[in-house]
């Protein structure tokens, strides 16, 4: 049976994709079982990608907290979402998968999978909303560069949702041919779980840093959640650490976790924002990233289960956030890591640690229209 | 044996005369979509058919009030057609129960394969992708008939029937004897129906039927008639 986290995630799907995700199941316990698959991607990480990723202290941005960032903002490719396409490339490549398809809000999953397909000469295809496309136009112009095919999604909210849906719809079509390369902890089953594993590597990393930066865990671990993954990476490394209090941040507008209620969104059972009768409602964020009315099927369940709690960030704070670490530490953040900063000093907790999951490059069109 | 015509409509406040012009024309079952946001498994001409329905207010409970009043003008079996989501938030049983009550036949969910929630009973669909395993659990699990899902793909007219049909027609015999078995996706012409009726034991067809209703129920009359002329030949 496909694993579930308590009453979350499943198969949600059409029939047609069923197989396919048996299929990718047993390739994916063949590869962790396969010591190769490990050493193959930890030479990508280290000589392509540029792990491990430093800590970095900043007290200049929380001068009343000992506050550390993950800086997977210098991950090749400027995001988190790196380790995951390369994981997944790897993956398609033992399945003899040809073919990859996926879906972007912010850009930055679509630039990585265009780069792990131009590094590996596979195809690839990357469905965007066409109002995504407008307001991270330089994350567009990278993936034609790097040789995708950029397919504009022009209904509904012409955002994520819609171009996740429609990643899905050309997987059903294609599948014998395809692989598709989910950008998030989220979808059916086994995607929640590989997302996770391969993201896993900034909270060991992170873990390993901490402590021999201060020689002891931190009190709090914060990520932003739009999806989830850079976040269940983060909280995936001190989840058995009962004393480090783990927090996620939405949008305040997009907070499936906050807000939301059970449903079934892409593919999984999960807490999304929907109506009473589950009609799936519109999120509204600045974060192209966060702007999605779903969310990973474990982050539920660590919410329903007090591991974890999750707090929502508005447009305005994390806009705050961005120019703060900005001119405080010299270092750009995503808009979507922005929103975890701007709940950093409030926390209850001296030692904070942080996942800058991306770097701001991609938002500065965005951020400069709101002016100074 | 006279082969089973299914026509596929989306609930809204002409159905129950489109229902009753798509049996006059010959259909022997009538599918009712309740339209979802997010449908994954359908193309284009659904998907607009569900917005627009939604935007008109078709939700659960307007479609299911829809659904009693088909049944006030047809004797045909109603089958409702959904997703997931809708029956996670109005509670899984009773769905099932409330539209057994305003006079469902069964049900189909697009996004629900055989093996997930086994006590909802069900009409199951098939894909050519479908392995030898999965055809039996579905054959088992299935309320009355399989869905044979005749393309790799969603919902959709094109054109000619899917040369994948006859392999997984046959393979669904094998797999599932005795079971009916009605192919459906992407069977848009008379010749069409006619041919995927020659492999299987009934068609069932949505897009086209649904683009044929926006002309209003004699339109759609006369193209179930055409479809059912056609399929009576096989």
């Amino acid at each position: 049976m496909p694993e579930t986290y308590g009453t979350y995630g499943g198969r949600y799907v059409p029939e047609t994709l069923v197989p396919a995700l048996d299929e990718l199941s047993a390739a994916w316990d063949d590869a962790l079982a396969d010591g190769s698959f490990r050493a193959e991607l930890d030479a990508l990480a280290t000589s392509y990608a540029g792990r491990p990723t430093p800590l970095t202290r900043a007290e200049r941005f929380a001068p009343d907290k000992r506050l550390y960032l993950k800086r997977e903002d210098l991950l090749h490719t400027g995001a988190h979402k790196l380790n995951n396409a390369l994981g997944q490339a790897v993956l398609a490549r033992r399945l003899g998968k040809q073919r990859i398809v996926a879906e972007t809000g912010a850009g930055q999953h679509g630039v990585a999978s265009a780069t792990v397909c131009a590094r590996f000469g596979l195809e690839c295809v990357v469905y965007m909303g066409a109002e995504d496309m407008r307001r991270q136009r330089p994350n567009v112009e990278r993936m034609g560069l790097l040789g995708a095919d950029v397919r504009p999604v022009e209904f509904g909210t012409r955002t994520l949702k819609e171009a996740t849906s429609e990643a899905i719809r050309d997987w059903i079509t294609n599948v014998e041919t395809t692989h598709y390369l989910i950008g998030s902890c989220v979808g059916p089953a086994p995607y929640p779980s590989i997302v996770r594993e391969l993201q896993a590597v900034i909270g060991r990393e992170a873990r390993a840093q901490i402590l021999d930066a201060e020689g002891r865990l931190p009190d709090a671990v914060v990520a932003c959640v739009g999806g989830g993954s850079n976040a269940i990476g983060m909280f995936a490394g001190f989840l058995d650490d009962e004393k480090v209090e783990i927090v996620g941040v939405e949008a305040a507008g997009a907070a499936s976790l906050g807000t939301g209620r059970p449903g079934v969104l892409h593919g999984s059972r999960s807490s999304v924002l929907a109506d009473e009768d589950g009609q799936i409602a519109d999120a509204h964020s600045i974060s192209a990233g966060l702007d999605y009315p779903g969310v990973g099927p474990e982050h539920a369940h660590l919410r329903d289960t007090g591991r974890a709690r999750y707090v929502g960030t508005t447009d305005e704070e994390a806009l705050h956030a961005f120019r703060r670490l900005t001119r405080t530490e010299g270092i750009i953040p995503a808009l979507e890591p922005s929103h975890a900063l701007a709940r950093v000093n409030e926390l209850d907790a001296e030692l904070v640690l942080v996942c800058l999951s991306g770097r701001g490059d991609k938002d500065l069109a965005e951020v400069l229209a709101r002016g100074e | 044996m006279s082969k089973t015509l299914v026509i596929y409509l989306m609930s809204g406040q002409e159905t129950p005369a489109l229902a009753e012009a798509a049996v006059e024309g010959g259909a022997d079952i009538v599918e009712l979509g309740f339209p979802f946001s997010d449908p994954l498994a359908d193309g284009p001409v659904i998907r607009r058919a569900a917005e627009r329905a939604l935007a008109d207010g078709m939700r659960t409970h307007a479609c299911l009030e829809c659904l009693a009043a088909v049944r006030e003008r047809v004797g045909v079996p109603l089958i409702p057609m959904t997703y997931a989501s809708l029956l996670e938030a109005y509670g899984w049983e009773r769905f099932a129960d409330d539209a057994q009550a305003a006079g469902a036949t069964s049900l189909i969910v697009a996004d629900l394969p055989a093996g997930e929630r086994p006590d909802l009973h069900r009409v199951q669909l098939v894909a050519p992708t479908s392995t030898e395993e999965r055809l039996r659990l579905a054959g088992e699990q299935t309320d009355g008939w399989l869905y044979l899902v005749t393309v790799t793909g969603t919902t959709g007219t094109r054109e000619g029937v899917s040369s994948a049909l006859a392999g997984l027609a046959e393979r669904a015999r094998t797999a599932a004897p005795g079971v009916p078995l009605y192919a459906g996706f992407g069977i848009s012409s008379p010749p069409d129906a006619r041919a995927a009726a020659e492999l299987t034991d009934g068609v069932v067809v949505g897009s086209r039927a649904l683009e044929a209703a926006e002309r209003g129920p004699s339109a759609l009359r006369e193209f179930v008639r055409s479809l059912r002329e056609s399929i009576d030949r096989a």
